[in-house]
């Protein structure tokens, strides 16, 4: 194989094609708009003429010989009866007519400024800089010309009407008149404004020859019935030329100007609407069916336009799409593959000395068998598909040198990515477990990193094909290697949810777990130990749920810490914290303290944190493994769940409640009638109004709050509610508040409802009412039942929600967009310095400290601190 | 045009806190960075010469300033921005 070394683009220059160019790169006119005969061969000077390209199977190109396939297409070209203007420039068009003499074609100005520009452009341009600036001075100062100084002629203001009209004194210039005036324009005036006389005069703007795209940019299919339909732009096309023909038809017969001037229009419409269907202005042209036709720009423009869609990214063989679905027996870093997907998805193996009987034996298997081979390519280059029938007589032919497609199994390395990729753990290398039914299978503790739940979520596979793709995967994105996140130096893969609860509920409780529990606890890990027991009861020996926890720690690990759970006491009585929320592992036994958020949590595991930095990857992945089995199993020892009874507040709270929430209606009505007597002491740079509003949200807040205490002083640690939203597994005490107590001020933008009615919210409230239920407080909680009109206000509260989130990831997603286009080709260097692709200094150090912020300590410098700790020992 | 601030009490970019320290290289450092970094001047990041604090310590198209940061992780961070028009 040649390996063409990549070539360096030294200048791109654009420019406009000139009339002559158009006819010299032509190999046809095009005269008529038909495409096929009767006999469904190519009408010649036809749009689909065999000299423009050929896309039929047994055709030949008449220009280069070429069957489909090897030809490339050339151009043709429309003769225009008259001459259009061309919708992308109808802009510069108004610029140059503005700016030049309407008799002589001079550019208005006098000729040292026409120097001293030019000098200016010229130092510009080799400056690399752009001339826009320079340009638009050009046009600005020439615009404001009376009359001309080269002819005497007085200058007339030019209108414009888009798309692509142009007025001066009430007449409206036809493209020749404006061809005719941009011809005039010397070329040393086009240097002026910007152009290049040589590569763009400013006449070829006005179209007098239109290009034909070749047959194969515009291949027309044939349908199932036989019946042939083309493509958009050969539709357009053919407008073209209909009206082309009809007008000249109409001028030779001496049609009345009226008409010729109606035809001129709608060649010109259909000359736009090929360029470019979407201009502002101009109805779209549509199929028969109402669908807008996609022409010129359509093709290049947006995201699944040429540029974004076809270049910078494309659609890619070896990858499959599925549901996923959890499963915490899987190991962090393997993804279970439907057995479906893994007949389907190859991996090209080199048939070699060292593994010749291996591949036979797959190509043996056939494409039924899994895991075994789909096609196999011999030293010839020549495909042949593996089948049940010819797999056998095949896997006695293979030889060395021949290639085999085997299909993925146990072990493969595969890149495993959700959706929106946003940061580089959104795709990350598994290693696949063939499984039964159709979903993907992954850990729950992996959902981190991808934001994935499993309410329908998808995700895509994509499986390397070489040596190479398949190392740097494993080296570089496997699971294991991306515990931490760089974004904050800590782990981002780990416990979620009911792992969270489950190893809460087993390491807080007193329970004496029996040899029978204890072993079924632990039985998913590989642990086949005890600890000594912690006791006896009745003869029988027992252990702790701590004891069981201990038993998935590795030996050697240190650490003390608060737990989640920690009320954050002024005085911290450490061990000896009647929580049980201060956490001590010596050498690998859970002495003291409760696991919960803090200890396994994704984004803020401390255990996990200690295992990645101070032992290794691997064990920090064993022990993710095994804490989300063992959790399960901590979750169903003592069974979990949550209902309605679960907020049940007894009726001394309720009334405690109801007490709370009627003094801070009085308050609130004290409130008004002090502003309303216009004695309510105003706020320091805040209005009465303003200050009326802050306090009533203040009060309300308060009350809301104080329902909440009250509500969390009868729901205790026995609630699974509070047992998750303390624990750090899901929700938190203010959901618990609003599901059992109050649910509290609706708002909109900060502020307190307002819009609605003339003078008030709803009808249900009288003009001016400025009283809490008049304004969005719902007293109720979603246990009791929301009235009619709170209803009503949380809906538009939560309306606000639903919108923010809308808007928040469209514009997030343009800024994600910008910002890696802008620093994708950024690059650290040996010396530490961050240069780009112009080897340009963008930071002397990486990130300031050329610290990778994966390695660092919840981005805190705390290096130093652990290092002495671990010399010095931690203190008691 | 903005009016004169009262004597003594005019606004110093330098004095300001958010305001990073920025000195003026002599040619024996400018020479040592330089090779350190193995670059040309025009390969360094850029500050206009009418920049507030490159005016302020009068600071010529050409020179090469270097900006002393604080840094919360690096404790100091060093920069250095070539002077342009
Ligand atoms: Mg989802
Ligand atoms: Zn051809
Ligand atoms: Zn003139
Ligand atoms: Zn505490």
């Amino acid at each position: 194989m040649v390996i063409a070394t990549p070539k360096r683009i030294k200048q791109i220059k654009f420019g406009l094609i000139s009339p002559k160019e158009f006819r010299k790169m032509s190999v046809t006119r095009v005269i008529t708009a038909d495409t096929y005969d009767d006999d469904g061969f190519p009408i010649e000077m036809g749009l689909m003429d065999t000299k423009l390209g050929v896309i039929d199977p047994g055709l030949r190109c008449k220009t280069c010989g070429g069957r489909a396939g090897e030809c490339p297409g050339h151009f043709g070209h429309i003769e225009l009866v008259a001459p259009v203007i061309h919708v992308g420039f109808a802009k510069l068009i108004r610029k140059i007519l503005r700016a030049t003499c309407r008799k002589c074609g001079a550019l208005l100005l006098e000729p040292n400024q026409k120097k001293k520009y030019l000098e200016q452009i010229k130092t510009l341009r080799k400056m690399g800089q752009p001339i826009e600036d320079i340009v638009n001075e050009v046009f600005k100062e020439a615009r404001k010309a009376g009359t001309c100084t080269y002819c005497g002629e007085v200058q007339q203001e030019i209108k414009f009407e888009k798309p692509t009209t142009y007025i001066e004194n009430e007449h409206k210039l036809m493209p020749t008149d404006i061809r005719s005036r941009l011809e005039k324009i010397t070329d040393e005036d086009i240097e002026v404004i910007g152009m290049d006389p040589q590569n763009a005069r400013p006449e070829w703007i006005v179209l007098t020859v239109l290009p034909v795209p070749p047959v194969t940019m515009r291949p027309s299919i044939t349908l199932e019935s036989g019946q042939r339909s083309e493509d958009d732009l050969t539709h357009k096309l053919v407008d073209i030329i209909r009206i082309n023909q009809r007008f000249q038809e109409n001028r030779e017969a001496g049609a009345p100007q009226l008409i010729i001037e109606d035809l001129w229009e709608l060649l010109q419409y259909h000359v736009t609407t090929f360029i470019d269907n979407a201009v502002s202005g101009v109805p779209p042209a549509r199929h028969r069916s109402g669908r807008p036709l996609k022409t010129l720009s359509q093709r290049l423009k947006g995201k699944e336009g040429r540029f974004r869609g076809s270049l910078s990214g494309k659609r890619v063989n070896f990858s499959a799409r599925t549901v996923i679905s959890p499963d915490p027996n899987l190991r962090i870093f393997e993804v279970g593959v439907p057995l479906e997907v893994a007949k389907e998805l190859t991996i090209t193996m080199n048939v070699t000395p060292r593994n010749l009987d291996e591949v036979k034996e797959y190509v043996r298997r056939g494409p039924d068998n899994h895991p075994g081979a789909n096609y196999i390519v011999r030293a010839d280059g020549r495909r042949v598909k593996i089948t049940e029938s010819n797999s056998k007589e095949l896997a006695d032919l293979v030889e060395l040198g021949w290639k085999v497609d085997r299909q993925i199994k146990d072990g493969d390395v595969v890149l495993f990515n959700r959706q929106p990729s946003l940061h580089r753990m959104s795709i990350m290398a598994h290693e696949i477990k063939v499984l039964p039914h159709k979903t993907f299978r992954l850990n729950p503790a992996v959902c981190p990193p991808y934001n994935a739940d499993f309410d329908g979520d998808e995700m895509n596979l994509h499986v390397p094909q070489t040596e190479e793709a398949r190392a740097e995967a494993k080296i570089l994105m496997h699971v294991q290697e991306n515990i931490l996140s760089p974004r904050f130096g800590g782990p981002i893969i780990g416990g979620i949810h009911d792992h969270i609860s489950g190893l809460f509920l087993l390491t807080n409780s007193k329970e004496k777990i029996n040899k029978n529990d204890a072993l079924e606890l632990l039985r998913k890990s590989e642990i086949r130990e005890l600890l000594e027991p912690a006791g006896m009861v009745d003869h029988e020996p027992y252990w702790t749920g701590k004891q069981i926890f201990s038993q998935i720690l590795p030996g050697g690990l240190n650490l003390q810490f608060k737990a989640e759970i920690c009320e954050q006491c002024e005085v911290c009585k450490g061990v000896d914290c009647e929580n049980d929320a201060y956490v001590v592992i010596r050498d690998g036994i859970l002495e003291r303290g409760t696991i919960d958020e803090k200890a396994i949590g994704a984004f803020k595991s401390v255990i996990l944190d200690k295992l990645i930095k101070e032992f290794n990857s691997d064990i920090a992945c064993r022990f993710i493994d095994d804490a989300t089995r063992l959790s399960i199993r901590g979750i169903m020892h003592s069974g979990f769940s949550f209902g309605i009874d679960d907020e049940y507040i007894p009726p001394e709270a309720q009334s405690q409640i109801d007490e709370v929430m009627t003094q801070a209606q009085d308050k609130v009505e004290k409130l008004i009638s002090a502003y309303l007597a216009g004695e309510l002491e105003q706020l320091p740079g805040r209005t009465l109004t303003e200050t009326l509003e802050m306090e009533i949200m203040k009060e309300l807040s308060k009350a809301r709050d104080s329902t909440g205490d009250i509500a969390g002083r009868h729901l205790g640690m026995d609630n699974s509610a509070v047992i998750m939203a303390r624990s750090g597994a899901r929700g938190s005490m203010l959901n618990l508040t609003q599901m059992a107590a109050c649910v509290g001020q609706q708002a909109v933008r900060g502020e307190r409802i307002k819009r609605g009615y003339a003078g008030r919210t709803l009808s249900h409230f009288e003009k001016g009412d400025l009283g809490a239920q008049a304004h969005g407080f719902v007293r109720a909680s979603y246990k009791s039942g929301l009235s009619p009109t709170e209803y009503f206000f949380h809906a538009i509260g939560g309306r606000e929600g639903l919108v923010d989130t809308a808007v928040r990831t469209s514009q997030s997603g343009y800024l994600q967009r910008r910002l890696v286009n802008a620093l994708q080709d950024l690059e650290v260097q040996f010396d530490g310095s961050v240069r780009d692709t112009r080897k340009m200094i963008i930071q002397f150090k990486y990130g300031e400290d050329g610290i990778n912020p994966m390695n660092s300590d919840f981005s805190k410098p705390e290096a130093v601190r652990r290092i002495i700790d671990s010399v010095v020992g931690v203190k008691e | 045009m903005k009016e004169k601030e009262p004597a003594g009490r005019e606004f110093k970019p330098l004095e300001h806190k958010m305001v990073p320290r920025h000195e003026i290289l002599n040619e024996e450092e400018l020479k040592k960075i330089l090779s350190e970094y193995n670059i040309e001047k025009e390969q360094m990041p850029k500050i206009k010469e009418a920049d507030p604090a490159a005016r302020e310590i009068q600071a010529k198209i050409g020179d090469v300033v270097r900006i002393i940061r604080e840094s919360p992780t690096a404790g100091k961070a060093i920069f250095y921005r070539l002077v342009i028009a």
